[in-house]
């Protein structure tokens, strides 16, 4: 499904991403963990074309992303708080972004009515408008958004953060639901290894912009990251 | 502690994407601020004799007193559209070991040394001068100008007064449009004499120098208000909690027609309508629509045929200009939404240019009623409005893709009223001069028909070539698409 070969990005000379070759089937959900800097946020950002690869490319469903536009019906992402419109409330959101990926109201007033419980009865007929919700309600917002329309790639960063630990449990069966019964692919970026490992079948890890490990998880995965960022901890340490 | 923040607003202002990249405008400014100060030189040291041969049989001194009335006024006007309060980012520092009142102290300093503060000194100071060579006492001359020099400082911070005031409301310069106007009427009017009031304060005060007190009074005064109300503002509760506005939400299902690009336009006029920086947008139209009546009602201006379609530019156009120049930076806020959505590029242009489009038609059918003052009036509007839809439209979408300066529309900041300045009217002026050159050309050379002619072929072009110009301007966009993304990710 996404094809990632060659892939550098680099500012002013300095490289802060280098993949030779990444490649992510269909319905798989892959996590993607690391540090600060370590990339994560740089590679979701090539995959959406919002920033141009220094050397090669990524290829989603055999479409060269930064060549056409024409990945764009089949992929929703939900970054950060600058992919919400203040001024618009949820469900005049929900309705702005069906109306681009071709849903109707109907549509998505079904789809919305299946995340009742994720909203906790926060978000919807509250007649307030996005900029005046809470860090997490917004991005409670922002996730569901990127569900409209049947997408087929979904691309999430970092999104347990600022959530409450009930919406938390709420999200990762919703993730898991959607690799597993409808086969989306849905990368995720995550510094909760618990998280992660919970949600994401194959988890790669990515240290100063290289993949440094590419794991199935399996019940060992946990322990074994957590070796592993500790590990880096100490070798940090002994450099000091 | 002010060496910190002279530090900190030195380096946000050199490392912002916006001075970077908009050397060309900084420059414009310089031009212009170096223009005005000459013109001002130029008054200063040329009031004097001109006073003499115009009223020769009037002291020129109190000539001066008696206009001091139109200048406190017409600066107030000027000052509240192009000066803004000094805007600092506070949130970071509140947490910070700093008392909230040297925040405010420095803030209000740093207006003190504004511009348009130091620009009047360039003609009193001159003029000063002049009438102590001409034989004024130098004591009383130097009274008059310090209090002068005050009374510049009180209009600075009256004008923040007035801000503040009108931040509040949703009529943003209503207030001060009354306040003026009711000044200017009891003056005009004679019921209360303005003119003579400002003036007799004035002599009376060179006269008797203890009596500059009381300027200094109300200018201590109108320090103190200003101190208050910004303290107040920098209490992060006032900025953070939850302004819980109800919705109001508008059927726009009418929108519906425009077909595909129906989403775009509902999301643009929700963005005008609840915003408030889109907002005074709207109501600058009405300005913009009574502008004409400045020019036609006067008989100078009746033969003056060469400035009819600069007005009917400004009319038919103020919306286009006022809006059209933040295409895209309107929708900086959520830009990385837009560019990784399924949207087409051209669509999301195409609704900014419809609703560019429809501002100048309702602007054309309302500015009609000038017909009273001319047929050619009429006619001048409609060949402006013919142009501003075929080329100043295009224009100015293809200026938008140079756009590089975020907006911040969920702005709740203190010491942010309306965030723009100067600027923004100065990129306007080509859009409004270079019709009216041309005009003024063909209309010395051939004549008036001729020049309304030309003036509407070129819309027509403009509009014949819509297709292809969109296709040009799209791919601009396209073009600058990274570049775009970037800047509007960074802050200020």
């Amino acid at each position: 499904m996404i094809h990632t070969q060659n892939l550098s990005k680099a500012y002013n000379g300095t490289t802060v991403l280098t993949i030779n070759e990444l490649n992510i089937p269909k319905g798989q959900s892959f996590g993607l963990v690391g540090n600060n800097g370590a990339g994560k946020t740089t590679y979701f950002s090539l995959l959406l074309d919002l920033i141009k690869p220094t050397t090669g490319n990524i290829t989603s469903n055999s479409i060269v992303v930064d060549e056409s536009e024409d990945w764009k019906p089949f992929t929703s992402s939900f970054i950060d708080e600058s992919f919400l419109i203040g001024y618009l409330t949820p469900e005049e959101y929900f309705y702005f972004i069906g109306d681009l990926r071709g849903q109707n109201k109907a549509d998505v007033d079904n789809l919305t009515a299946k995340f009742e419980d994720f909203f906790n009865g926060e978000i919807i007929g509250k007649k307030k408008y996005l900029r005046d919700l809470s860090k997490g309600n917004q991005k409670k917002a922002g996730i569901v958004a990127a569900l409209i329309g049947n997408p087929e790639v979904i691309i999430l960063d970092e999104p347990f953060a600022n959530l409450d630990p009930t919406t938390q449990i709420r999200l990762k069966q919703i993730l898991k639901d959607l690799a597993e019964k409808q086969g989306v692919t849905v990368l995720v970026s995550s510094h909760d290894l618990m998280h992660v490992t919970d949600v994401c079948e194959r988890i790669v890890v990515l240290e100063k912009g290289e993949v440094i490990k590419d794991l199935e998880t399996n019940p060992a995965t946990l322990k074994e990251l957590e070796a592993h960022f500790a590990g880096s901890m100490a070798v940090a340490q002994e450099e000091e | 502690m002010i060496k910190h923040f002279l530090n900190l607003e030195w380096k946000q202002y050199f490392r912002s994407s916006y001075w970077q990249k908009n050397m060309a405008m900084n420059i414009l400014l310089v031009f212009f601020a170096l223009y005005f100060i000459v013109m001002f030189l130029a008054l200063g040291f040329g009031l004097l004799p001109i006073f003499k041969e115009f009223f020769p049989d009037q002291d020129p001194f109190i000539v001066a007193n008696s206009y001091l009335f139109f200048w406190i006024i017409a600066d107030l006007m000027l000052r509240f559209f192009l000066q803004k309060l000094p805007v600092m980012s506070v949130k970071p520092l509140l947490t910070l070991p700093i008392k909230r009142s040297t925040i405010v102290h420095y803030v209000l300093g740093k207006s003190a040394l504004s511009f348009f503060n130091f620009l009047p000194l360039f003609a009193i100071i001159p003029f000063s001068i002049m009438l102590m060579l001409d034989g004024y006492e130098v004591s009383m001359v130097l009274t008059w100008m310090f209090t002068l020099i005050i009374v510049v400082l009180i209009i600075n911070f009256l004008n923040f007064i007035v801000e503040a005031l009108s931040a509040e409301t949703e009529l943003s310069f209503l207030p001060l449009i009354l306040v003026v106007g009711a000044l200017y009427a009891l003056d005009f009017f004679n019921v209360v004499s303005m003119t003579d009031l400002i003036g007799n304060a004035m002599r009376g005060v060179a006269n008797n120098p203890i009596l500059i007190l009381v300027p200094l009074l109300i200018l201590a005064a109108c320090y103190v208000y200003n101190f208050k109300i910004l303290r107040e503002k920098l209490f992060l509760d006032s900025s953070l909690k939850s302004k819980v506005t109800e919705v109001k939400a508008a059927d726009m299902s009418w929108t519906k027609r425009f077909g595909n690009i129906a989403p775009f336009m509902q999301l643009d006029l929700k963005l005008i309508w609840r915003n408030k920086r889109t907002k005074s947008s709207v109501f600058i139209m009405v300005i913009g629509l009574l502008y004409g009546l400045f020019f036609y009602p006067q008989p100078v201006y009746k033969d003056m045929v060469w400035m009819f379609p600069f007005i009917g530019i400004f009319v038919t156009g103020i919306f286009l200009i006022n809006f059209g120049q933040f295409i895209p930076a309107w929708d900086s806020g959520y830009y990385k939404l837009l560019m990784s959505q399924n949207i087409k590029y051209e669509q999301y242009l195409r609704s900014k240019f419809i609703l560019m489009v429809l501002s100048v038609g309702i602007m054309f059918l309302l500015s009609i009623p000038y017909v009273y003052f001319g047929w050619k009036i009429l006619i001048a509007h409609f060949a402006a409005a013919i142009y501003n839809i075929g080329v100043n439209s295009h224009v100015i979408l293809y200026g938008g893709s140079f756009n590089r300066k975020k907006i911040d529309l969920n702005q709740r900041a203190a010491f942010n009223y309306q965030g723009t300045g100067a600027v923004q009217w100065i990129i306007g002026l080509p859009l409004m001069i270079l019709p009216m050159l041309i005009f003024a050309l063909v209309n010395w050379l051939i004549g008036f028909e001729a020049g309304i002619a030309v003036l509407i072929v070129f819309g027509v072009v403009g509009i014949v070539l819509h297709k292809k110009l969109m296709t040009m301007i799209t791919k601009r966009y396209l073009d600058a698409k990274y570049k775009m993304i970037d800047a509007f990710s960074q802050d200020s």
